[in-house]
């Protein structure tokens, strides 16, 4: 029990003769295997970059594909498209997050009497999950408009939206679901014990637990989705993707793709760095040590 | 769930708290039956708890002490029998369960604590969602509860960074701080050196002093007779031998306790 044991003076301590010669070994071991993964790198990217660079076709695919000129003059076009994706995707995301965690619960609930929600969370998921994405857009694209339903506007821009978010839920409610029956069931009679609640323990104790351990397959999904917000194009709501089909149309040089796969993992590529350092700020692990 | 269900009980003298005499015991247990399917944990268990007593389950590994815990908190539904708390069946089902669960005090085996919150965090969250206690008394209730099982300095650690014995101290000052009528304690010793026994006895002891009741399980004979007023020796899910320390652990009338106290003593 540290908190009995009265503090050693720290003053007193200085390394042992052993513990010096450890930190140094260390130290020359890890100076060492930085020295030979940097070398290896190099040269593995080096090769493969020698022998694009020196296959025959090189001049060509450069010029269509990496032509500094068609970039330039193509990249306000698709950074325009590319801020509807972001749009789309940060509107979709609320709206998904949303929705999945409503299903996720409500597939959670025990007892009777929840049994009809229940049926219904479970045939929502296993239907969205078994559509293609692409199919899910095309039906709700094209067949959403011609229901003119009151209220709902008609443009392929909302019902795209709306094709994502119900193909997105049904996998994130997956996620949630998984999360929620991660949590210990020990942790839900810690909470009731207390005298909270049905609703007040998944509210402050399970969810809280489960949202942790779902962050990383959840950004997962989010960059996923910013992928596939590209799709939608194929309902003619011009985005990057469907910006730089349209520069491309222009010359045949497909630059602007190239361009538009850049912008695309621009945005990925931080967000993903992001989650990694919040989930280990948030994160509580246990006594993992250098293992 | 957003309307309060009640207010914080308030806190009382050890002679009030004792109640009255007249309507003597707090908990009681008369016939009750448990299954875990073909399993039966409990059968025909009556106990009583008269407010101010220790009362002490002893018995072999799996004889069903955790689970009679569990029934009495209402964390599980008992097959037969009736429980009585503070004079209601509280096995009625029309009886809210939070509110007599927010009236006892639980601490699992397990301890259970919350590793998303700080130790403050989970020593408060009852007071502030059940209790409807503002968050700045709460807070300070909270410390006091830390301050008395002496782990006031470890109010913003989180529970996965400390020692088993502190946990366990966290888990009592969380089951404690909103002055339950009882206290439900299962295996409060099971994860302590034999010096802090001695402090979770004495902390027992105390609130024994203050007039709280408890119903608790051991495996430490030694505390059992120290901290218990009434021990019960549980075999199988059945009660088959209770009385006073003295006698049950001292002069045993029945075979099994015998088998039991001799096996214990020699390991
Ligand atoms: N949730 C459950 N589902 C099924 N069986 C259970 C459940 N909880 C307990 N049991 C069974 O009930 C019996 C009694 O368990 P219990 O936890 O009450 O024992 P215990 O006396 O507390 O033992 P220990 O001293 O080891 O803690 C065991 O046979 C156990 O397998
Ligand atoms: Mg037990």
């Amino acid at each position: 029990m540290t908190d009995r044991v009265a503090a050693e003076p720290q003053e007193a301590w200085r390394p042992s003769s052993v513990q010096l010669e450890r930190d140094e070994w260390r130290r020359r071991r890890t100076i060492r295997s930085a020295a030979i993964a940097a070398g290896s790198t190099l040269f593995l990217l080096g090769a493969i970059g020698g022998a694009v660079v020196s296959s025959p076709g090189w001049d060509r695919v450069r010029e269509t594909y990496f032509s500094w000129d068609k970039a330039v003059s193509s990249f306000p076009a698709v950074l325009d498209g590319l801020w509807l994706n972001i749009r789309v995707m940060v509107v979709c995301w609320i709206l998904i997050l949303l929705l999945s965690l409503t299903v996720a619960v409500v597939r959670t609930l025990r007892g009777p009497v929840a049994f009809p929600l229940r049926l219904l969370g479970t045939a929502y998921v296993d239907v969205f999950r078994g559509l293609p994405l692409l199919l899910v857009i095309f039906l709700l694209g094209f067949g959403g408009p011609a229901l003119s339903l009151q209220g709902l506007p008609t443009s392929p821009l909302f019902w795209g939206g709306a094709a994502l978010v119900l193909s997105y839920s049904a996998y994130v409610a997956e996620v949630f679901r998984a999360g929620i029956e991660s949590v210990h069931p020990s942790q839900r009679l810690a909470g009731r014990s207390l005298g909270l609640s049905y609703g007040q323990t998944l509210r402050h104790v399970v969810l809280p637990q489960a949202w942790r351990r779902v962050i990383p397959p959840l950004m997962n999904d989010l960059v996923s989705l910013q992928k596939d917000s590209g799709l939608i194009a194929v309902l003619g709501v011009t985005d990057a993707i469907r910006k730089a089909q349209i520069e491309t149309a222009l010359d045949f040089n497909y630059t602007p793709y190239v361009v538009a796969g850049v912008l695309f993992c621009c945005l990925t590529i931080p967000m993903a760095r992001l989650t990694d350092r919040y989930a280990r700020k948030k994160g509580y692990h246990g006594a993992g040590g250098h293992l | 769930m957003s309307t309060p269900r009640h207010s914080p009980p308030p806190l009382r003298s050890p002679e009030q708290r004792r109640g009255d005499p007249a309507t003597s015991e707090l908990l009681s247990l008369k016939s009750v039956r448990k299954c875990f399917g073909d399993n039966v944990v409990l059968r025909d268990v009556d106990l009583t708890v008269e407010p101010g007593q220790c009362v002490v389950l002893i018995g072999a590994s799996g004889s069903g002490k955790s689970t009679l815990l569990r029934c009495v908190n209402l964390l599980e539904v008992v097959d037969d029998g009736v429980i009585t708390f503070d004079g209601r069946d509280i096995t009625d089902p029309r009886v809210d369960g939070d509110d007599v669960r927010s009236r006892m005090g639980m601490v699992f085996q397990a301890y259970n604590l919350f590793p998303h919150l700080d130790v403050i965090g989970n020593v408060t969250l009852a007071l502030r969602l059940v209790h409807d206690v503002p968050a700045d008394e709460a807070r300070a209730r909270g410390l006091a509860m830390l301050e008395r099982v002496g782990l006031a300095e470890k109010a913003k650690a989180r529970p996965d960074d400390l020692s088993g014995g502190q946990q366990q101290r966290v888990a009592i000052a969380r089951a404690l701080v909103a002055n339950p009528r009882l206290m439900l304690l299962d295996e409060v010793t099971s994860a302590l050196d034999p010096e802090l026994v001695g402090e979770v006895l004495d902390l027992l002891t105390e609130l024994k002093g203050e007039g709280v009741t408890m119903l608790l399980n051991t495996h430490e004979m030694g505390f059992a007779r120290d901290v218990a007023d009434r021990v019960c020796f549980l075999h199988d899910g059945h009660i088959h031998e209770q009385g006073s320390p003295e006698q049950v652990l001292g002069d045993p009338q029945q075979e099994r306790t015998r088998t039991f106290l001799s096996r214990i003593r020699a390991s």
